[in-house]
């Protein structure tokens, strides 16, 4: 019969491991190692195979080792040639997708707001965004004078329709009783829009501007491939795949695979981060 | 709505050819591409007369229908069991989210040399696009399911195989199928640029083709084309769950939507 | 070795329970005793957070103890040597929120427990659901979803679907929680009912105190956190029991007892700031 008092006292005692403690004993992390270690094994003695035992493995057989790929890698990286590929596919990038945020943002949010708006240029837009930005390329490069702004376009639209979509999907999931509150407290139409509805609509910003950053890595990397065939835009990690492709270079392919997945979770992750600071009244991913 | 479409069709039709803007001399015009497309004796060589032109659609439908099939046969299994199977999805996951963020084109020489022929690496290509969005909306999906939705079949007195096909499989559809229209738009824009680069039919080739020998009509048709075909293959997928979630089509109805 | 003389008696002794989120040892309940006859309706009240659900948990199978042990007639259920109960249909749960299957009709949830336990085939099961079904009132809505019907009636057909099973104890964590008076006094009826046809064990976790002592045979009062047996009140009132009884002076004083029980805890959860353990 202890008296309530008394243990609320001992109701809390605090343990805590070390965190690093914590993170070596979680299984998680170890079999995911091994998972990802296994993978790198098989693939070795699956693209060694001919060169040990004289059959050929299917499919992986013609696939470089990682240990060339791995030694290939160390030589490319004191390429400046190699860093200048990351710089200009970087910033194809972040154009295209920046102008995409920039003119799909406010344009999603319109067609969300504003009725008039959306019965005029919805249609238009749902007829063309079936369409693959890739094949606008020709298009786009008939259309535009230099090749750069023709990738950049097709980078925009990519992006473009993607985060559009997200915009007005967000803008319509915000409770309507957010809006009414702030009403009843006074607001004007200005404020109900830059405090309500555009924090509202955040979230879906960010999910949209994620989604819309592969994509637009997918298009430069197209548009690098398809066009760079040694003009005066030439250059990018694209290019860089796509001449070691020609060449014959195998190894170095895998290399420019490898570092575009870099590429494009570094941008991923770029993007969560503003996401993450700039909402900080929720936890996005 | 049909004001709009009107509105744009017009616009077109007056930078194009009412108007003759400068930039926009070298797109064919939209009375141009309808002539072209209804017409028997097309200029350019291709309409909806011309079996080049059913022949390049076919194969890039059936093309995304082979691609289709394979990513969902295997990632909508794959996604269940890794919701379902800490273990499996501790081993697994990592090696999916290692190869996730390498895009699709990125692996175009690779697929070239690995696998024979034209055909198998367009549809290599399509396929691993597809195969990761629906694993991981359908792992998703599992893990959406309610806790509550598991314990009462537990206390139900429900085995392990029970609770999958009862509970596990049911409760992830509707994340399965957002995840299936989303695969099925993957699909066809890895296949496109892949049949860009590197086919011999289909309708991203046809684009190609016909820029290459300044065939602007018919690219423009083949655009227009896969825009729609692309359209009904979506709508479809999003028909077909709406028969298999009867269940939520209507709960959802109840509540206005 | 079943005692079968007994049906659905359960003994809580002694039971701790110690979570550990984060490395932080959050007790739950503490050396809480309690013995529910079989056949009884046991209410157990208490302030928010204050565990009782961990104890519906631990009967239930979703959570182990950390020290005491659970009895059903005689059998051990949870213990030192076998911390976590076994889930199975002798005890089946009622959901807060509600867990009706929503891509199952209503027939096909109550129809669920039989057929995957085996004891009925398919054709059985569900015309022994139908007929259950309508025995609830529920006969013309059998064939609809979950998401179709109100949520007066899902919870009903929730209740059979845990009654078809003829289980020992029904558990119920707050079930008619979310709705409106209205709706609860049909529900309270219903279950009325239902207990006086069965006769099954009930240990039905409720906010509501009126509720509790409508329904039940004991009120048991729990403290804040860390939950331990406060107050045990008696409901005299005899079965059957009708909204007249709401009325009557002996509900009346019985609601009062409770209350001033409750009402102290209740200050000192608030003052502690506590947050639902979901």
């Amino acid at each position: 019969m202890a008296d309530a008092v008394q243990s609320a006292h001992d109701t809390t005692t605090v343990v805590r491991r070390s965190k690093l403690q914590k993170f070596l004993s979680n299984k998680t992390f170890w079999r995911g190692l091994t998972a990802l270690i296994v993978f790198t094994l098989l693939w070795e003695i699956g693209s060694q195979f001919k060169g040990w035992f004289g059959i050929e493995i299917w499919w992986v057989g013609k696939v470089a080792p990682p240990s060339d790929v791995l030694t290939t890698w160390i030589s490319v990286v004191q390429r400046p040639g190699y860093w200048e590929s990351w710089y200009l596919s970087f910033s194809r990038v972040f154009l295209g997708f920046i102008i995409a945020q920039i003119i799909g943002i406010p344009f999603g949010l319109a067609l969300a707001v504003n009725r008039y708006f959306r019965d005029i240029f919805f249609p238009p837009f749902e007829i063309l965004r079936p369409i693959p930005p890739l094949a606008w390329v020709p298009a786009s490069i008939i259309f535009w004078p230099t090749t750069e702004l023709s990738i950049a376009f097709v980078t925009f639209l990519g992006a473009f329709f993607t985060i559009v979509i997200n915009v007005l999907g967000g803008a319509r999931t915000i409770d309507i009783q957010y809006l009414r509150a702030a009403q009843s407290m006074g607001a004007t139409q200005w404020n109900l829009f830059t405090k309500i509805i555009l924090p509202g609509t955040l979230p879906s910003i960010f999910t949209g501007a994620a989604v819309g950053m592969g994509i637009t890595w997918e298009v430069v990397l197209a548009a690098e491939m398809i066009s760079g065939g040694g003009q005066q835009s030439g250059g990018g990690l694209g290019f860089f795949i796509w001449s070691s492709y020609m060449g014959g270079a195998m190894e170095q392919v895998i290399v420019g695979m490898i570092s575009i997945g870099i590429a494009g979770y570094l941008s991923s992750s770029l993007i969560r981060y503003i996401g993450g600071v700039s909402m900080p009244w929720r936890r996005l991913f | 709505m049909l004001f709009g479409i009107a509105l744009w069709l017009f616009t077109y039709y007056l930078l194009n050819e009412g108007l003759k803007v400068p930039l926009f001399n070298k797109i064919p015009g939209p009375v141009e591409v309808i002539t072209e497309f209804f017409s028997r004796d097309p200029i350019w060589g291709t309409s909806i007369y011309t079996p080049d032109f059913h022949t390049n659609i076919y194969v890039s439908l059936q093309r995304i229908f082979i691609a289709f099939c394979i990513a969902t046969g295997i990632g909508v299994p794959l996604g269940l069991f890794m919701g379902w199977s800490k273990t499996f999805k501790d081993y697994t996951f990592p090696i999916l989210e290692t190869l996730r963020p390498i895009p699709i084109l990125a692996w175009v020489p690779l697929a070239i040399v690995m696998f024979s022929g034209f055909e198998t690496p367009v549809i290599f290509l399509a396929t691993l696009a597809s195969l990761f969005v629906t694993t991981l909306n359908t792992l998703l999906g599992v893990d959406s399911i309610d806790e509550s939705y598991f314990r009462a079949a537990h206390c139900l007195g429900s085995k392990p195989r029970h609770v999958f096909w009862h509970v596990v499989v049911p409760g992830s559809m509707p994340f399965i199928f957002t995840g299936l229209q989303i695969s099925i738009g993957v699909a066809w824009f890895s296949l496109v640029a892949a049949e860009m680069i590197s086919g011999d039919f289909g309708l991203g080739y046809m684009i190609m083709d016909s820029y290459m020998v300044n065939k602007y009509v018919s690219m423009v048709m083949a655009m227009i084309t896969l825009g729609f075909v692309g359209w009904i293959t979506s709508a479809m997928v999003r028909i077909a769950g709406n028969r298999m979630m009867q269940w939520r089509v209507r709960a959802l109805a109840l509540e206005g939507r | 070795m079943t005692s079968s003389a007994t049906k659905g008696a359960i003994s809580i002794r002694n039971v701790t329970k110690i979570y550990d989120p984060e490395g932080v040892n959050v007790m739950a309940v503490d050396d809480c005793s309690l013995e529910i006859a079989s056949g009884e309706v046991c209410m157990i009240v208490g302030p928010s957070g204050c565990g009782k659900t961990t104890l519906l948990n631990a009967i239930a199978g979703f959570h182990s103890v950390t020290k005491g042990e659970i009895y059903l007639d005689g059998d051990l259920l949870c213990g030192p040597t076998k911390p976590l109960a076994e889930q199975g249909a002798d005890r089946v749960v009622v959901f807060q929120n509600g867990a009706l299957f929503p891509w199952k009709t209503l027939i096909d949830n109550v129809a669920y427990g039989p057929i995957v336990q085996g004891i009925m085939s398919k054709s059985e099961a569900n015309e022994k659901a139908a007929d259950m079904l309508a025995e609830a009132g529920l006969g013309d809505v059998g064939k609809k979803f979950p998401g179709e019907v109100s949520s007066g009636m899902a919870r009903r057909a929730e209740i059979v679907r845990a009654l078809i099973n003829d289980p020992k104890v029904l558990l119920l964590d707050e079930p008619y929680r979310a709705m409106d008076a209205l709706t609860k006094s049909i529900m309270h009826e219903s279950l009325l009912e239902v207990y006086d046809r069965t006769k099954v064990t009930i240990f039905f976790i409720t906010h509501d105190l009126e509720e509790a002592i409508f329904l039940g045979d004991r009120v048991v009062v729990m403290t804040t956190r860390p939950a331990k047996t406060k107050k045990i009140v008696d409901v005299n009132i005899p079965r059957p029991r009708s909204y007249k009884t709401l009325s009557s002076e002996e509900f009346r004083l019985l609601v009062q007892e409770a209350k001033e029980a409750v009402h102290e805890e209740a200050i000192k959860a608030f003052e502690a700031g506590e947050r639902e353990l979901a």
